[in-house]
């Protein structure tokens, strides 16, 4: 495959002879200014030096971290909200170590990150020297590829594959490691080329036959449910989904990943489906005869029991990624592509077809089983925050989240309505991606307003990023839902371990002061009638500024498809009724 | 079922280790690996025995594909190739019995390579099925040590992936 890459415009194709001979710190620092990186996060020390000294002087943003696991999720946050791919440098051994729960979060989730970490000599590899840590195999498992260079003439083009490997394909982390004395190494800079890897061809158009197979499906389906993941978001693909499901008459559920690539506030819109899903999606999914899963991989928070997922369904599965398909559930009619363009074509195969039955039996369960809480409590309850932060923002806000009920809570009762608004760690599960992927979805997109909803316990995991976000002048919002608790722990040991709450619960600071100590505004809130006012406020500062919601703390997330059980054997529902 | 997969990897360091972390990883169990050199100095080739359902293998080949330094793979079922291994056994060959222990590496089309006091080396290069088959008739005589490698394989030449066409 090849591809030809986008010089930007300060750096047209050269001759080679007239290219100039330049150290390997050098060349890295022109190659990342050739990609168009403009904002990049690392963290130094001794073996990276070279490469600091030359990024003194260079045109980069760069945005140094309390701790490289937060630069990496800086990163990710950034390649979310712009799409583009994120940039991640530190040094070697511990540096790189600190790297591995961001990169494994970014592959979990498909996410395009180029990380660059410095290593030892290369005649010292492999002695255990000082600070060495053999980071390419440590990170072999949670990259999409990574390499060692051990030749300067090697690394321009190593870097050039790198970006093209993160930001092609089903997107995901690359990683070059670089010896020091590579850095000072010099070497004459390469024309840019064509890039043609023998091993890597991602398929981009989708088979023709394939799709209009999958519409002859659709066209026939009195049932079908379209069942959308992140890779919608990754294709840039939302407004093609919109035309495809309006026009062939289609419900659409999302995964947690998904949500923001269809309107959330569109009738035909069945929410969030899987373990906290809403019940119309779970039940239309059971019922469906016709499942068409776009950019999304059937994991287990999805299905629930796999055998009994969506009984009655055909599938039709369009992916970039061939290894997704039939990996969980046998597949009918696999459409291996870009989803932008099978969507576009799709879309001209598909007949409007009214479907009353299936859309009045829908509208039936949406109507019994909407999502409820206790609205008339007179505690704060962490929906009725989510509810106001949206009623406060609507979809002029970047919405990111730690990891537990809130984050939860958060894709319930927010209504998402565009792609690359809503950023969570959905794969991996990373407590402590809230705060720096806010950051770096902040430097992204300076204008929009970006909210991290955050867990009391995964705040405490990176709130010393807080500091990086005042010292660089990043206005992120905070909202912490304080329940006091580790409180997805609590819940399952509420529900499973006979409410016997082991080690779920942790000291926190009182948050507010924290944020004062490190520069930020701080705001506490303990009285629901506050809750309104304190989001307004938060909302007018220009400061990066946290909110301490003191919220209800044994709150459950409902409804809930308990692990081994079927996507319609929902735990909740009950309290739904009585609440209503 | 018992697959053949056949990979062409870049003949680089730290490709071995992905491949068989990959396997480690997914939890899928292969029964031989062997890697060597090609006719190109830049790839090598892996040879991996697998046993599982298509479902398992169609998995196994795809996880393959997706590592960027493999180039190509090719699965195939084990009557749709030529697939050897390599046998080096020391068998228990007194002076008395060692007319015997010579019928029988001619009737096997094996070789005897080392000759010591008591002990003979015999090569094999055949199909495991004659492998296991000179195992056994080798085992009343006594076998001291046996090194195996793994399978290697090429298509035959009457299928549409046969290696004239490669
Ligand atoms: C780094 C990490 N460690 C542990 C977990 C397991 N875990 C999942 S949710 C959770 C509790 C989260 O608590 P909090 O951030 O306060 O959110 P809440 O559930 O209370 O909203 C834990 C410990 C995890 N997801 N990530
Ligand atoms: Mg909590």
């Amino acid at each position: 495959m090849k591809k030809p890459l986008h010089p930007s415009q300060d750096n047209p194709p050269q001759s080679p002879s007239a290219l100039p001979i330049k150290t390997g710190a050098e060349i890295i620092v022109a190659t990342l200014i050739e990609q168009g990186v403009d904002t990049m996060f690392g963290y130094p020390g001794g073996v990276v030096l070279p490469l600091f000294d030359k990024l003194y002087d260079a045109p980069i943003n760069f945005i140094i971290p309390r701790h490289e696991q937060g630069g990496c999720h800086m990163a990710d946050g950034y390649a979310r909200a712009s799409g583009k791919v994120g940039v991640v440098l530190t040094t070697s051994g511990p540096g790189a170590c600190n790297l591995v729960t961001g990169i494994a979060t970014a592959m979990m989730d498909s996410v395009p990150l180029v990380a660059l970490t410095a290593q030892v000599r290369t005649d010292l590899i492999g002695n255990d020297a000082f600070q060495e840590a053999d980071t390419t195999g440590i990170t072999r498992p949670i990259t999409k590829h990574n390499m060692i260079v051990k030749d300067v003439k090697d690394l321009q083009q190593s870097i050039r594959e790198a970006f093209y490997i993160a930001s092609t394909g089903r997107q995901g982390p690359v990683l070059i490691d670089i010896p020091v004395d590579i850095e000072v190494a010099k070497c004459q800079m390469k024309p840019l080329g064509e890039i043609s890897l023998a091993g890597y061809r991602p398929q981009e158009k989708g088979h023709h036959r394939q799709i209009k197979m999958a519409a002859e499906a659709i066209n026939k389906s009195e049932k079908p449910v379209l069942y959308v993941g992140g890779g919608v978001i990754s294709a840039n693909a939302s407004d093609e989904l919109r035309a495809f499901a309006i026009k062939a008459n289609l419900p659409v559920t999302m995964t947690l990943l998904g949500l923001g690539s269809y309107d959330q506030t569109r009738a035909e819109s069945l929410d969030m489906l899987g373990m906290h899903g809403t019940a119309y999606a779970n039940y239309a999914v059971q019922e469906c005869d016709l499942m068409i899963a776009i950019g999304a991989r059937f994991d287990d928070r999805v299905t629930g029991k796999l055998k009994t997922f969506a009984p009655n369904a055909k599938f039709i599965h369009i992916d970039i990624d061939p290894a997704s398909i039939s990996k969980n559930v046998n597949v009918n009619i696999p459409v291996v592509g870009d989803a932008k363009y099978i969507l576009g074509e799709m879309t001209k195969e598909v007949q409007h077809k009214e479907r009353k039955a299936w859309f009045d039996k829908i509208a039936d369960w949406k109507k019994r089983f909407p999502l409820r809480y206790d609205a008339k409590s007179p505690n704060i309850k962490p929906q009725y925050v989510i509810e106001q932060i949206y009623q406060a923002t609507k979809d002029n806000a970047i919405i990111v989240t730690g990891v537990g009920q809130h984050q939860m809570w958060t894709a319930q009762f927010y209504k998402h309505t565009r792609p690359r608004h809503f950023i969570t760690s959905g794969g991996l599960g990373t407590m402590g991606f809230g705060l720096p992927a806010a950051i770096g979805a902040k430097i992204a997109k300076p204008d929009t307003t970006v909210i991290d909803i955050d867990g009391d316990s995964s705040f405490n995991m990176t709130m010393n990023e807080l500091c990086t976000a005042v010292q660089y002048e990043v206005p992120v919002k905070v909202c912490i839902i304080n329940n006091g608790y580790m409180g997805m722990v609590r819940q399952w040991q509420e529900l499973f371990y006979g409410k016997r709450y082991s080690k779920s619960s942790l000291k926190s600071p009182e948050f507010a002061a924290v944020a004062e100590a490190f520069g930020a505004v701080g705001i506490t809130v303990d009285k629901k009638s506050e809750v309104k006012t304190a989001i307004a406020k938060m909302l007018g500062e220009k400061m990066p500024c946290v909110v301490d919601f003191k919220v209800e703390r044994e709150e459950n997330v409902w409804p809930m498809v308990a692990t081994g059980k079927s996507l319609h054997e929902m735990d909740g529902l009950d309290i739904f009724e009585s609440m209503a | 079922m018992k697959h053949i997969i056949s990979a062409l990897v870049q003949n680089k360091p730290g490709v071995l280790a992905h491949v068989a972390g990959m396997f480690a990883a997914r939890a899928f169990n292969i029964d031989s690996l062997a890697v060597g050199r090609t006719d190109d100095p830049a790839l090598s080739r892996m040879t991996i025995v697998v046993v599982g359902d298509d479902k398992v293998v169609e998995q196994v080949r795809k996880q393959l594909e997706k590592i960027i330094d493999v180039v190509k793979v090719q699965d195939f079922s084990i009557k749709d190739v030529v697939a050897h291994d390599l046998m080096l056994m020391c068998v228990h060959a007194p002076p008395d019995k060692r007319h015997e222990i010579i019928a029988l590496v001619e009737m096997f089309k094996a070789k005897v390579v080392d000759i010591g006091q008591k002990f003979a080396m015999v090569e094999l290069a055949d199909t495991e099925e004659k492998l296991e088959a000179f195992i056994d008739a080798c085992k009343p005589y006594g076998i001291k040590n046996m090194v195996r490698t793994g399978t290697v394989a090429m298509a035959r030449f009457n299928l549409p992936n046969a290696a004239e066409s490669q």
